[in-house]
């Protein structure tokens, strides 16, 4: 089975701790000039997100997590699975959980690019492209001619997504949405 | 092909501020009449501390060890009746890297003749406010049972391992290996008792369990033996390490000998500074190893070592 020692703990390095798979945010070795050394580190959890701060002792060694993020693009859900191909040419598929899309599937129509975190060749998690152009498929009739006062009005789009917009958008026109705030961005076209 | 980083990792005010630091040490010693001393860096025996690790190299006529301090060699001097000494040297740690260490680094080492750990820790106090300007000018002063006592209302004496542990526990840390006794209270200390200190003042620590004695001499004090050691830190930071050094022959070697046994790789014992101790005669005397680079880190209130050392570890 695959470790690291303590001294090549850097920040992006992919650990197991108690089953879960994990990934160091920071860190930092701590020793008295007399006395046993530590490694005190910040580590996100990426089946949760949490990030905790857990501490070694130096010299220990750690079980590596089989964990590599991959380009994949989303062609279909099919009732269970969320399937995705590689956009490395080499066609590969996964199929990932509910569990693993999570939130990530209301901004998925099909044909999006997005990046893949495969532990042990499983999708862990899916992280969706930045920015991504949906249409809306119901919100309140536009009001003509107001783009200065500010107001928003909520809008379900083609995945069922609902957002924001300002009150001038109507039905079937389509919206740029930064998916890391899950805020309007502009109109297209 | 040309290599983009060649450029020094420390600005050129760190470097100055360093070549003044220097002159104000020799200068304070030159005062006080003790005299400044060089000794080899590559010996032929190594550090038995089990929690330090040599540099080494290997030459046909066998190993040489980086010193990871001048401790050995600078008794030996003194034993030859050299009085007063200090020495400003670098010296190498094998797996030390961080944000407050570098594998090579600056060590300023003492050694007062007749002066008991305590005058020492006053007249430590006194450089360090002399290298550190902006310090608060009355350090903090307390055993190390104390500082458990104070900040973890626990006394490091009487708890089992277990309360310990849970101790660690309590204060939200997660362990994730097994932990000697020792190990335990270092990693208390470190993790939840330093962080506590005055920030811009000096804390003074004294009295260790006499399990970590190293070459200090122990007594008993309340009922438990300790170490007539001290450090001083600034803020939470550790910068030097202090002893009544133990002047008993018997009580060297086998903390020597004892300390090799414990290492994952022993190393050649110092038999000449052992010696030393058996044929000539180590004075009663006190000394300390201080940082340099720390004291600079400190003085410049930077966080980062490499900022002030002119080519950091992954520079040089």
């Amino acid at each position: 089975m695959a470790s690291y020692n303590t001294s090549e703990f850097r920040s992006g390095l992919k650990l197991i701790i108690d089953g879960d798979p994990y990934t160091i945010v920071e860190n930092e070795f701590v020793k008295p000039g007399k006395g046993q050394a530590f490694n005190r580190v910040r580590v996100r959890n990426l089946k949760t997100g949490r990030t905790v701060e857990k501490t070694w002792k130096s010299g220990d060694s750690v079980e590596a997590a089989d964990v590599m993020d991959r380009e994949m693009e989303f062609l279909y859900h099919d009732g269970e699975f969320w399937h995705f191909m590689a956009t490395d040419g080499s066609f590969e598929q996964v199929g990932a959980t509910e569990a693993a899309v999570a939130d990530c599937s209301k901004w998925l129509k099909g044909n999006e690019i997005c990046m893949v975190t495969l532990w042990n060749d499983a999708p862990l998690t899916i992280t969706p492209p930045n920015f991504v152009e949906l249409k809306i498929v119901e919100t309140d009739p536009g009001v003509k001619g107001d783009t200065a006062s500010g107001g928003t009005k909520p809008a379900r789009l083609e995945t069922g997504a609902v957002v924001k917009v300002p009150l001038y958008m109507e039905q079937d026109e389509i919206l740029k949405i930064d998916t890391r705030t899950g805020e309007y961005v502009s109109r297209v076209k | 092909m040309p290599n983009p980083s060649w450029r020094p990792s420390a600005t050129f005010h760190a470097l100055k501020a360093r070549a003044c630091l220097n002159e104000q040490i020799r200068a304070f010693f030159a005062e006080r009449g003790v005299l400044e001393v060089e000794t080899p860096a590559l010996s032929q025996a190594g550090t038995t501390d089990p929690a330090l690790a040599s540099f080494s190299v290997v030459l046909p006529e066998g190993r040489r060890y980086l010193h990871t301090s001048p401790e050995y060699p600078m008794k030996r001097l003194l034993a030859n009746g050299s009085g007063d000494i200090y020495q400003l040297c670098k010296v190498w740690r094998d797996d030390e890297y961080g944000r407050r260490h570098n594998p090579e680094f600056t060590m300023l080492e003492y050694y007062r003749v007749g002066f008991t750990y305590q005058r020492l820790m006053q007249e430590v106090a006194q450089l360090l406010q002399l290298l550190i300007p902006h310090l608060q000018p009355e350090p903090d002063i307390l055993t190390y049972r104390e500082s458990f006592l104070h900040y973890l209302a626990i006394d490091p004496y009487t708890a089992s391992d277990t309360a310990l542990a849970a101790c660690a526990k309590q204060q939200g840390l997660e362990v994730q290996s097994d932990l000697s006794r020792q190990a335990w209270y270092d990693l208390l200390f470190t993790h939840c008792i330093e962080p506590n200190f005055a920030p811009d003042r000096l804390s003074f620590i004294y009295h260790y369990p006499a399990e970590q004695a190293a070459l200090a001499r122990v007594k008993q004090e309340q009922g438990y033996w300790v170490a007539e050691r001290f450090e001083v830190y600034c803020g939470a930071m550790e910068l030097g390490n202090g002893y009544q050094e133990q002047q008993n022959p018997v009580a060297n070697r086998h903390t020597l000998i004892h300390g090799n046994q414990q290492r994952k790789t022993a190393v050649t014992v110092d038999e000449r500074f052992l010696s030393a101790l058996e044929l000539g005669k180590l004075p009663f005397c006190a000394g300390v190893a201080i940082g340099v680079d720390r004291v600079l880190l400190c003085r410049l209130r930077e966080k980062h070592l490499q900022h002030i050392i002119s080519f950091a570890w992954e520079l040089a």
